[in-house]
Formats: structure tokens, C-alpha cells, sequence
């Protein structure tokens, strides 16, 4: 995802200077927060080779010049290799997002030869019996293994944390775990309550007072670390009294294909049901992105509503997040209700001071295929 | 923090590794690339970065831009984009 800072603010002149391909939904970990749709086992008919690869020409020609591999699992995918060549060779500045699970020294060696720029892993927790209980597999030493291989492979590396109410009060370990693998960027990443993250919101979300040691933690670390660790820490969204720049607008930078070749403007836009989203297998990539009507739905400011079209921070954070606007409002063109001028921003307050109050505690529902259950730890 | 010091015009710079400057058509700009980010740059900016990493120092990149655009006293105006630059971690100094 573009970091505060990078890609952000950035005129991409129309073109989406971003493509994130999402390689498969299959995964083996079972984090109980994942962005892939809840019902990810309806969707078997992942694309090709050959058709991702002309996924990524396409792209190229339009304009697309960072390009994530992520997923579900993206070394699930055994053509992943031979795929980096391709966009390597087309000129993309290559990132692979991973749970370090299928990685090894030699996959890192032929993905190093094909081109790979950087590496994203993903770390849960600071210890194998917490990491555990929350991707539902013993994987800490592999992911702890992996990311000293990568760095002994010469990637620059992010260090992701998705950051809920069971390990933000680790933030200074994970800062001191970056510091000692010895990697470029650790990203704290609150979660985005979307799909699995929405089932289990109510467990996961962290109090006020997790937040401000947690900001506390990082703004020492920043001052002690300098330069030697750049640490980005995205934001809690119902935090905030004003709402993310989600995308940079709809079809302003971003595209994603999905598995299945399903294009969306963000990861999690196929949420919304109401619009029919247009697949690479059917129709010109240029076409979905400059002509298609769900590109173009909420593109620009013509379909605001009020408070947003006579609000002076359009240009700015336009209007929010529109998958958010439609799972707490039910219409995805209302205003996002994290903004303090919606007329739904109780809601929000009620999920804050519903994280204050509670007490029992209910098992996670771990991302599995089928019926979502309650099967994880308390 | 390490204090950082300024850079002189004999310092020796160049690209952090972890950046790809090149020049991008569809945009007709230089860009630099790194993890997960994207820079524009307008024309001043990537002629300083391009006369400046690589040259055996500061002051002969500096001479370099100042007969390619028949510009005296660049000096303070190059150190100052390099030092932004160095701040951002697109160059370091080259020890
Ligand atoms: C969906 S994962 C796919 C790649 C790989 N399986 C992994 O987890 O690293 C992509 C990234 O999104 C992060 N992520 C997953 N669910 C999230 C959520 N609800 N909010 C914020 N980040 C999330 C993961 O930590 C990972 O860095
Ligand atoms: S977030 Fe977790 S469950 Fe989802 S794809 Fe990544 S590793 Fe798998
Ligand atoms: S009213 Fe709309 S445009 Fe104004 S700050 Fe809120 S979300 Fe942004």
C-alpha cells in the first residue's frame, strides 16, 4: 500500500502509476484481520501466466510504474519467478508482499536474478506462542530465518506489522526486532476493518490509551534511530476526526487486479455489491481503467453529496473511503463517517468507546475457506 | 540521533542503492523509485542529481552543470537541493 509521504500526494497525470496484482487468495495462515473477501474460496479461476503477464504489458503502456505482487500468498504461485522477469523486463519497480511461508534461499536467489527490487514481510508478534495464536500456525522462527536471509541477499526490506489490540502494546519490541534484523523500513499498519478484519472488530480493536504508549514508543524510537530505521506508522482511520485520503481518490493512481482478473480501484472495493466491476479477461485494461463505469463511479468530485460537496477539504482527502462509507452507511457515495461532519460519525464513537468498555472476550474467527466460525484463541 | 553535518562542495555523493533514477516517458519526468514510493522531479532537481552522483565531487558536478547551462554561482543553490536530497536518504556521502 503507498506510504504516507511516497506516493501520496503525487500527480499521477491520470495514469495508475500503482498496480497491485494479487496472485491467488490461497494462503496457509489464517490471520483473523485479512484483507482478502470473506468468501476468498469462491474465487478458483485464478488468471494464468500468460494472461497476468499481459496484465503487466498493459499496465506498463499505461502509464504503471510501482508494482506490488502480493495476495493471499504470492509464493504460492510457482510461475512468481518467471513473472518478475517479465515486469522487470518491462521496467516496473518490483515489490513482493509476503508472509515469508514458501520462501527460501533459493527461491530469494532466482527472484533476486529476476529483477525483484524489495520485499515486504509480514510479522504478527515478537514471539513464536503470540504469532502463533494469531495466524493459527507455527511460523515465527521461519519468518525470523527469512528475513535474516533476505537481508543476506542484499533487499532493501519493510518489516510489516498489522497492528490490533493483541500486540500494539509490543510496538517498542518490534522496533528493537527491525533494529537487530537490520532492515531499511518497519511499517505499523493499524488495520483496516474490512471483510475479515469487520468479523472480528470488536477484538480487535486497541483502546486509546494502547494507541497514545504506542505513538509515544514510536516518536522515542524515531529520535534515537535516526536514520538508521525509517518507521511508518499508519494511522488508526476511527481515530482521526477526518478521514483518510483513501487511494488518492478512486481511479486517481491505483489498480488492482484480483485473482480471478476482477479490477478494482483498492483491495477491498469488490465489497461493494452494488457495483459490477470489469475482469481483464473480458475487456482492455486501458478501457477498464479510462472508460469502465466502475472506474469512473466516484472518480473526481461530481458524485459528492453533502457535507462533502460544499467542503473546503475535497481537493485534499476526497470525501474518505468509499468501502467505508458503504459498510457503516449502506450507500458507498455518503460521506466516510470517520469525517466529524457526517451525519453517521457516532458510529464510529460508539466502536472507540465500545474498545474502552468491553469486557468478555470472544474467541477470533479465523480467516478459513466455508462458513466463518469462532475457532480461534481467546 | 548521530549529528548530521552539512555537506561540502568536496564531498563525494551517490544514489542510495535502494533508489532507481531514471527517466520515465508517459510521465516526461525523471523519477526516482524506491520501496514502495514513487518521486517526480522537476528539470532542476534531476539535472542536480544526475551532474552530482557520479561526479568525483560536489564542485565538479557543480562546474558540469555550469557549462551545460551557461550558469555561473550554482553553488549555493546545488548544496542546498542536495542536502534536502541527503535529508529525504535519496544520496549519501560516499566515505
Ligand atoms: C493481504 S496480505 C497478502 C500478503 C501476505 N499474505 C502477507 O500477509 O504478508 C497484504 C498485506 O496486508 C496486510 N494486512 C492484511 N490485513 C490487513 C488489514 N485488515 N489491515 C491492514 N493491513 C492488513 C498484511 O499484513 C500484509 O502486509
Ligand atoms: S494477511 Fe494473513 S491470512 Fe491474509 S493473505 Fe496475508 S498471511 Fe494470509
Ligand atoms: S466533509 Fe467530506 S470533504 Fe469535508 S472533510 Fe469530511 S470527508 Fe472530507
Amino acid at each position: 500500500m503507498p506510504k504516507a509521504g511516497s506516493g501520496l500526494s503525487l500527480d499521477g497525470l491520470g495514469m495508475p502509476l500503482w498496480l497491485v496484482v494479487e496472485l491467488t487468495y490461497k494462503c496457509p495462515l489464517k490471520c483473523p484481520w485479512c484483507s482478502n473477501p470473506v468468501d476468498f474460496n469462491r474465487y478458483r479461476n485464478e488468471l494464468t501466466t500468460e494472461e497476468w503477464k499481459a496484465v503487466l504489458r498493459e499496465g506498463r503502456r499505461l502509464g504503471s510504474l510501482q508494482l506490488g505482487f502480493t495476495g493471499g500468498e504470492p509464493m504460492l504461485r510457482r510461475d512468481l519467478e518467471e513473472l518478475v522477469e517479465e515486469a522487470d523486463g518491462l521496467g516496473y519497480y518490483t515489490n513482493l508482499i509476503t508472509s515469508g511461508v514458501g520462501l527460501n534461499e533459493k527461491r530469494l536467489r532466482a527472484l533476486k536474478k529476476a529483477g525483484l527490487k524489495q520485499i515486504q514481510l509480514s510479522i504478527q508478534a515478537c514471539d513464536q506462542e503470540l504469532n502463533e495464536k494469531l495466524v493459527g500456525l507455527d511460523v515465527f522462527a521461519h519468518k525470523i530465518a527469512i528475513a535474516r536471509t533476505i537481508k543476506a541477499e542484499g533487499f532493501p526490506m519493510v518489516l510489516n506489522v498489522p497492528v490490533s489490540r493483541y500486540n500494539i502494546d509490543h510496538t517498542a519490541a518490534f522496533i528493537e526486532l527491525a533494529a537487530d534484523l537490520g532492515v531499511e523500513y518497519v511499517e505499523f499498519a493499524n488495520l483496516q476493518y474490512y471483510n475479515w478484519a469487520l468479523l472480528n472488530r470488536a477484538e480487535l480493536l486497541p483502546t486509546r490509551e494502547q494507541l497514545a504508549r504506542s505513538e509515544a514508543e514510536v516518536k522515542a524510537a524515531r529520535e534515537r534511530l535516526g536514520k538508521r530505521l525509517t518507521i511508518y506508522y499508519v494511522v488508526p482511520d476511527y481515530h482521526d476526526n477526518r478521514p483518510k485520503a483513501c487511494m488518492n481518490g478512486w481511479g486517481s493512481i491505483h489498480l488492482t487486479i484480483a485473482p480471478d482478473g476482477t479490477a478494482l480501484p483498492c483491495q477491498e472495493a469488490r465489497l461493494i455489491k452494488e457495483i459490477e466491476f470489469p475482469n481483464v479477461r473480458h475487456h482492455a485494461l486501458d478501457w477498464i481503467w479510462t472508460r469502465s463505469p466502475a472506474f469512473n463511479q466516484f472518480r473526481g468530485e461530481s458524485w459528492m453529496k453533502e457535507p462533502c460537496r460544499s467542503c473546503s477539504e475535497k481537493e485534499k482527502d476526497f470525501g474518505g473511503c468509499r468501502c467505508q462509507a458503504y459498510l457503516m452507511t449502506g450507500d458507498a457515495a455518503n460521506t466516510d463517517p470517520v469525517c466529524a461532519k457526517s451525519p453517521h460519525r457516532h458510529l464510529v464513537d460508539a466502536l472507540i468507546s465500545g474498545a474502552e468498555t468491553r469486557r468478555d472476550q470472544k474467541p477470533l474467527i479465523m480467516r478459513e475457506g466455508g462458513y466463518p466460525r469462532r475457532t480461534g484463541a481467546r | 540521533m548521530e549529528a548530521e553535518r552539512r555537506l561540502r562542495p568536496e564531498d563525494v555523493v551517490e544514489l542510495n542503492p535502494n533508489y532507481h533514477f531514471r527517466w520515465e516517458e508517459p510521465q516526461q519526468a525523471h523519477v526516482l523509485l524506491y520501496p514502495e514510493g514513487i518521486v517526480k522531479l522537476n528539470q532542476t532537481a534531476a539535472a542536480i542529481l544526475e551532474a552530482c552522483t557520479g561526479a568525483p565531487s560536489i564542485a565538479d558536478g557543480t562546474a558540469e552543470l555550469s557549462r551545460r547551462y551557461d550558469k555561473r554561482n550554482l553553488g549555493a543553490e546545488v548544496l542546498k537541493f542536495l542536502e534536502v536530497a541527503h535529508a529525504k536518504g535519496w544520496i549519501r556521502v560516499k566515505s
